[in-house]
């Protein structure tokens, strides 16, 4: 139990500050009963055993912790690399789903519908919903099925059936509004698989319970390798799961600085960023008080970001807290910076990153231009291969250079 | 007594459930919307309950939905939402806001719950605030004698009905079907139980009325409902309504008194149990 956690009614950073539960009555007993199967399931050896021997057999846990020299040389700090890229599906999600899953089949559900933005959590949830034998929908913007159109095709061949949300801004978020309108409806025999560490209690605090294995392995790993605890974390913050997977590890170490980077889009200073924490105020979004990006009368503003799962405009309760208090530091890295990071990565240690992880390499090459020499070990929390089509564009990549002539 | 809880004890006085009409205000624009519901107080509604549009309505179905994004886009605003009630609590009857709680906390807890007050509006419907997380509210309403009106669903425990009425104030909100707001063509088996559930656990000497929502859009099911429920709430069909009849106000408007009219026969048409 750290002093970062949530308390019983679900607030982090004492009551009636962050987190909560602004959720319809409809939903409560449902919250209730999972909040309940989750601390029995969590408190019970065989669970536990179950659900770290699906992470190592099936999902590659633990995730490596790999010494980036040649990006180290350039950055002029040593940079160390959570591989969380080479997990099974391809990032961090994985962890979530499995947990959650195998908490869906341990409540005697036998349906799980989940909202995905890049797909990733999408992919994540068909997956282990194939593996243990559930019934999977999944809601995504219509906008994001269109540049996510590979993890869509994913998703239907794990056998999920695919809802394309055409409301609102047609993105995460309104992804979100559909399956809670579908768990309204649907709760005696649903679990609705939240993607990201933010929700009603007790959401911010499962998830974080299945992906803090991140944090607790790199310190660990980053001990053995170096005989020392690093001198800062860094990580991507969209909803925020693969970074309070990391902080988890480390918040109760006060000599390791924490550091999340949110979508900075265009620039914080044009309006279109996903920036929650450094530009947006507080409020209450998808049932948490949390730091949201809304218009003078509490309606939510769209977000902005070149990576499909930053573009959120809100944030996990636990972050607003961690940045209320002053343990933590977010700030913006706009898509230019993470696609150029993208593309370094790539060419300096053979690496394709997701766009979202990108976002904390280029952060963390930030921050080590003021540490020189200091250890700073960053979340790459997964892999680009779901962003090719986006890298294509962006790079005008694609077309061979050069080709042999006939006769040669 | 509140003029909600009264409006409701008149109607149980002339052995009849009480008519709640809902629409978003701005919808089809702010005035067109002052219109329609001046017509459905005409008509018959003996309480009315004002939608306040939000990008991100968890709890409503296709029909609302569509109603607030336009009212949206045609650029309302929560102080609009304020000159709608006003206008219509003008007429006498007694006028409620149903409202997500984000932008109630954006504008600022105190000053909306003395802005609907100085409006003449009775309370607040809150469909994603309850009252364990609903402090700043309790306290601002009862400051004001504003109506608390929380909702209870068929998925409450006895425990959460009993802290839930012991909370309201007006009326006690049935939501009747485990699903999202739209007119429906059968009413649900769970209503029923979900008002004697509503009416037993309350605690002791309380006596609020129940009103049922969700799914009604015509007078047999309102008389249905009447039955056995001390309100019934009637949302998408008035909406649905007005986007049937889109650009032609008055055929709208001549449209939402027939319904109106339906619905206000059905609810007096019960034989009460």
């Amino acid at each position: 139990m750290s002093t970062y956690d949530a308390d019983e009614l679900g607030w982090f950073g004492g009551t009636g500050a962050f987190g909560g539960r602004f959720m319809p009555e409809a939903l409560m007993a449902a919250l209730d009963e999972l909040d309940v199967a989750w601390q029995k399931a969590m408190a019970d050896p065989t669970f536990v055993a179950q659900f770290e021997a699906l992470l190592q057999d099936y999902a590659g846990v633990p995730s490596m912790l790999y010494d980036a020299k040649r990006l180290s040389d350039l950055a002029g700090a040593r940079i160390l690399l959570k591989r969380e890229d080479l997990n099974h599906t391809g990032a961090h999600k994985i962890r979530n789903v499995l947990g959650q899953a195998l908490l869906t089949k341990r409540m005697g559900k036998t349906r799980v519908i989940a909202e995905t933005g890049a797909g990733q959590h999408g992919v994540a949830s068909a997956t282990a919903a194939a593996y243990l034998g559930l019934d999977c929908t999944v809601y995504m913007g219509e906008v994001d099925t269109e540049r996510q159109a590979l993890n869509v095709a994913r998703m239907q061949l794990l056998g999920a059936e695919v809802v394309s949300v055409k409301s609102g801004s047609r993105t995460l978020k309104d992804a979100i509004n559909e399956a809670l309108r579908d768990w309204v409806a649907s709760v005696d025999h649903t679990a609705y698989l939240f993607g990201t560490a933010a929700g009603p209690h007790p959401f911010p605090s499962l998830v974080l319970s299945f992906v803090r294995g991140i944090g607790d392995e790199a310190r660990r790993q980053c001990l053995d390798l170096t005989g020392a605890l690093p001198d800062a974390v860094a990580a991507c913050v969209g909803g925020g799961s693969n970074a309070i997977g990391l902080f988890a590890g480390f918040v109760d170490d006060p000599e390791v600085d924490i550091y999340g980077f949110e979508a900075g889009g265009d620039g914080v200073d044009t309006g279109r960023h996903a920036a929650t924490i450094f530009a947006g105020s507080i409020g209450v979004l998808h049932g948490a008080r949390t730091f949201v990006l809304q218009d003078e009368d509490g309606q939510t503003v769209e977000s902005h970001s070149i990576s499909a799962g930053l573009d959120y405009p809100g944030v996990g309760p636990q972050h607003a807290a961690l940045s209320a208090a002053g343990r933590a530091t977010y700030l913006p890295v706009t898509d230019a910076e993470a696609m150029d990071a993208m593309a370094l990565l790539a060419r300096t240690e053979g690496i394709i990153p997701a766009i979202e992880s990108a976002h904390a390499v280029a952060g963390a090459l930030r921050v080590a231009k003021e540490r020189p020499g200091q250890t700073i070990l960053v979340n790459l929390s997964g892999r680009g291969d779901k962003d090719m089509g986006t890298a294509l564009e962006y790079f005008g990549l694609g077309t061979a250079g050069a080709s042999t002539e006939d006769g040669k | 007594m509140t003029s909600t809880s009264t409006a409701f004890g008149t109607a149980r006085s002339e052995g009849r459930a009480a008519l709640v009409g809902y629409l978003p205000a701005g919808f089809p624009d702010v005035d067109g919307s002052i219109a329609a519901l001046k017509a459905m107080v005409a008509a018959g509604c003996d309480v009315i309950e004002i939608g306040l549009p939000y990008s991100d309505p968890v709890m409503d179905g296709p029909t609302i939905q569509a109603a607030a994004q336009q009212a949206l886009e045609g650029g309302i605003r929560t102080s609009d939402v304020f000159r709608v009630v006003e206008a219509v609590a003008a007429t006498g009857v007694p006028t409620l806001v149903m409202t997500y709680w984000n932008p109630v906390e954006r504008y600022g807890v105190e000053r909306f719950a003395q802005d609907l007050a100085n409006a003449g509006g009775a309370g607040l419907i809150t469909p994603d605030l309850t009252p364990d997380f609903a402090p700043e509210w309790v306290a601002a309403a009862d400051e004001r004698d504003l109506d608390k009106v929380f909702l209870v669903a068929p998925s409450s425990t006895d425990e959460r009905i009993a802290m839930t009425t012991a909370a309201c104030r007006g009326f006690v909100y049935a939501t009747a079907v485990m699903g999202v707001t739209g007119a429906r063509t059968t009413t649900s088996e769970l209503a029923g139980p979900l008002v004697t559930r509503a009416k037993a656990l309350q605690p002791a000497g309380l006596d609020l009325p129940v009103g049922v929502g969700l799914g009604v859009s015509n007078g047999a099911q309102a008389a249905e409902l009447a039955s056995y429920a001390d309100g019934v709430i009637v949302g998408s069909a008035f909406v649905r309504v007005l986007q049937d009849h889109a650009g032609d106000a008055r055929g709208g408007l001549a449209a939402l008194t027939a319904l109106t009219e339906d619905l206000a026969s059905g609810v007096r048409g019960a034989v009460r149990a």
